[in-house]
């Protein structure tokens, strides 16, 4: 009786493993199945991607955008994992991604630093790697980035803040700040950005705390700061939607007017569809997208290196801002690479926003 | 002076000190920290704030103090069973797949009850892993601790599941009409259930034994397996019932930051309560304070504007200070001089 129990028990083990170990096969099974039309199982491109996790909205139009781009229609064998925000398992993921020899690896990486003894094994391995949305510190065997540039979207919310006040007459902006993950890229590069244009025009940031891009830290922040700063402020700048969110109860529960017909300029950064609803209905002020579709230009820059032409080192994603209100058409600042531009300013409409992640 | 004496060795004085000593901090900065108004209807205040948000916790820091107590050992999966109950809750009534609703798909009490009740499901897990396979609890825990956000997510297909129902904000936020937070009220009815069933059932007595000596209990007729596993289910009751709060805050399912580190929480709060981690004895209602004096402190920190990255450290350090106040070393050596200055005196007198 007992040895047969010990038997179940490992015959357990044995299916659980082989249930776990089946996507392989199952994604091995289509591709002898175009065997019969050898042309095109040879043409499709493997691409082992390494996504960061699906902690947030953006997140998870991110992953979508990669996978409807790098479909078996556009000529790719993705294989994606969902690393659940765990560096240890992204390194594995790309380690097996090496082990499969697949063509090109993307990553993601959860952590900026401890990338270089993976990479060279994948530079051995004469695998290219392109590195996509945040970035890694200390290495550079890597071929291309591609993301968005935080520290523009700080400056730009700053640009955007200064003319707006201009326009409404407001000389003096006091402003509270809920701030991403501290050390996360987004929020050192906003942070940044924002405080820039801060310094140059002589506001008061009066206080700066961590809400961890989520609804409820962003919510929890939001109740201290209507406490300690109550009648004092009259920005606040939540450095993701969630945190909007989050920011938006709570200064509800404490009787604060916000957005356009509020005391309290709101301004947000991500720019999502339930987001960008709220600025069409005016309760947020601005949000300046990251764009997160970056299966487009990643499909393009994959195909680039495949037929052998040069990609820059950094590819920029076109970034859009949102606005509630028709008064200013557009916004003139120093980006971070130094250069003075003038970008557009989107009104919000319907449409735009049901087209929105 | 008989009387001092008796509040300072009641179990609850240090914590309830560690806690008070918490709240006056905030004197130096902002002696506006006390003030409770009335605000649209409901109270306001930082107070107010600290019995709101340290709800779960508190809730938390009840099933483990069991935990601890029966088993000496922790359930390190409560963080992970909020959030699986949560999501499991919010799928029900929103439906699989779906993102965002406003309409629900069946009775919100049902998915709520089906939440706390699949948190009671993970407890059952534990329990049996622990009592009656004997393995280690936190090997045990580290379990779920692992896989329930996982399937959560699965729960809520990768996303954030929101349900945009007002009745469903009520339980982390306000019933209408009604000043004081919902959260508290579902805190004093948990500590309520679980203290008449400590009192007024033989459990409490039964649970210390099994943790002061489990082979002695058994003994004595106390089937030990049972009131350990029985513990295990009452933490992930609590736990679904934390998670169902917390997701009826943000009206929302986020797998992935539902209760994200609270099990270091309530561990803690354990511990601030002045209970051994090594099991037998316990006093609930220190853990409680033990909750609130976390929840203290996080406001505390919050209020004082100290810059994010330096947070931790400062609370680490208030939680140093704490620990080390209640540690037996530190009140024996306490309390040795005062025991001997008079035999100084008698000296002199002799």
């Amino acid at each position: 009786m007992k040895k047969l129990f010990a038997l179940f028990l490992s015959l357990i083990m044995v299916l659980s493993l082989a249930a776990c170990g089946s996507t392989p096969t199952q994604s091995a099974a289509p591709s002898t199945a175009p065997s019969a039309a050898p042309s095109a199982a040879q043409k499709l491109i493997k691409v082992g991607v390494a996504q960061v996790g699906h902690e947030s909205d953006w997140r998870t139009a991110s992953t979508k955008s990669i996978q409807t781009n790098l479909s078996k229609e556009n000529g790719f064998d993705l294989q994606f994992v969902d690393c659940d925000n765990k560096p240890d398992k992204q390194l594995e993921a790309v380690r097996n991604f090496i082990q499969q020899q697949v063509d090109y690896i993307v990553i993601d990486p959860i952590v900026s630093t401890g990338w270089d003894t993976v990479l060279t094994e994948a530079q051995n391995a004469k695998i290219p790697v392109i590195v996509l949305d945040r970035t890694i510190d200390d290495s550079n065997k890597y071929v291309t980035w591609i993301g968005s540039e935080f520290t523009n979207e700080g400056l730009a919310a700053g640009a955007w803040l200064k003319d707006y006040a201009k326009a409404k007459n407001i000389d003096k902006l006091n402003i509270l700040v809920i701030k991403g993950t501290t050390g996360s890229s987004a929020e050192i590069g906003r942070t940044k950005g924002f405080e820039k244009i801060a310094k140059e025009n002589g506001w008061t940031i009066l206080d700066q705390q961590d809400g961890q891009f989520t609804q409820e830290g962003g919510a929890k922040v939001m109740e201290s700061y209507c406490k300690s700063y109550a009648g004092k402020f009259n920005v606040v700048v939540c450095q993701n939607d969630n945190e909007a969110f989050g920011a938006q109860d709570a200064m509800k529960a404490a009787g604060v007017t916000y957005g356009v017909n509020g005391k309290v300029i709101l301004i947000s950064f991500d720019a999502c569809k339930a987001a960008l609803k709220q600025v069409l209905e005016g309760k947020i002020n601005a949000d300046f997208q990251c764009n997160p579709l970056q299966g487009k230009v990643l499909a393009d820059t994959i195909k680039k290196l495949k037929a052998g032409e040069k990609v820059p080192e950094k590819t920029y994603m076109p970034e859009p801002w949102y606005v509630s209100e028709n008064i200013l058409k557009s916004i003139t600042y120093t980006n971070n690479a130094g250069k003075t531009v003038t970008e557009d300013l989107i009104q919000v409409t319907q449409a735009i926003a049901d087209a929105s992640y | 002076m008989k009387f001092i004496k008796k509040v300072t060795k009641l179990t609850l004085f240090l914590p309830l000190v560690c806690l008070v000593l918490v709240l006056l901090l905030n004197l130096i900065k902002d002696p506006g920290f006390f003030k409770i108004a009335v605000n649209n209807g409901v109270l306001y205040g930082r107070l107010i704030d600290i019995l709101n948000r340290g709800s779960e916790i508190a809730i938390l820091a009840i099933g483990q103090t069991l935990v601890v107590a029966a088993s000496a050992g922790t359930d390190i999966s409560v963080g992970s069973v909020m959030s699986i109950s949560a999501c499991f809750c919010c799928m029900l009534l929103a439906g699989f797949g779906v993102s965002s609703t406003e309409t629900l798909r069946m009775p919100m009490i049902v998915g709520i009850i089906a939440g706390i009740l699949l948190g009671g499901i993970c407890g059952v897990f534990n329990g049996t892993l622990v009592a009656k396979l004997k393995i280690q609890p936190m090997i045990a825990t580290l379990i779920l601790f692992t896989a329930a956000r996982a399937i959560g997510l699965l729960f809520c297909n990768n996303q954030i599941t929101y349900i945009r129902y007002n009745p469903y904000k009520y339980l982390g936020n306000f019933i209408p009409g009604c000043p004081i937070p919902t959260s508290i009220f579902v805190t004093v009815f948990v500590i309520a259930v679980v203290a008449v069933l400590l009192k007024k059932t033989a459990l409490g007595l039964y649970i210390q034994s099994v943790g002061i000596n489990n082979r002695a209990a058994r003994l004595l007729g106390i089937n030990s397996d049972r009131i350990c596993f029985l513990c295990y289910v009452i933490c992930g009751l609590c736990a679904g019932i934390a998670g169902i709060v917390s997701s009826s805050r943000i009206y929302s399912a986020d797998s992935n930051n539902i209760g994200l580190y609270y099990e270091l929480d309530a561990i803690l709060a354990v511990a601030l309560g002045g209970n051994s981690l090594g099991g037998g004895k316990f006093n609930l209602y220190g853990s409680i304070v033990g909750a609130y004096t976390i929840q203290a402190i996080n406001t505390t920190l919050l209020a004082m504007g100290v810059s994010t990255d330096q947070a931790p450290v400062v609370k680490a350090i208030i939680v140093v200070a704490i620990v080390t106040v209640q540690s037996p070393v530190f009140r024996s050596w306490i309390s040795r001089p005062n025991r001997q200055k008079p035999v100084e005196k008698e000296a002199v007198r002799v």
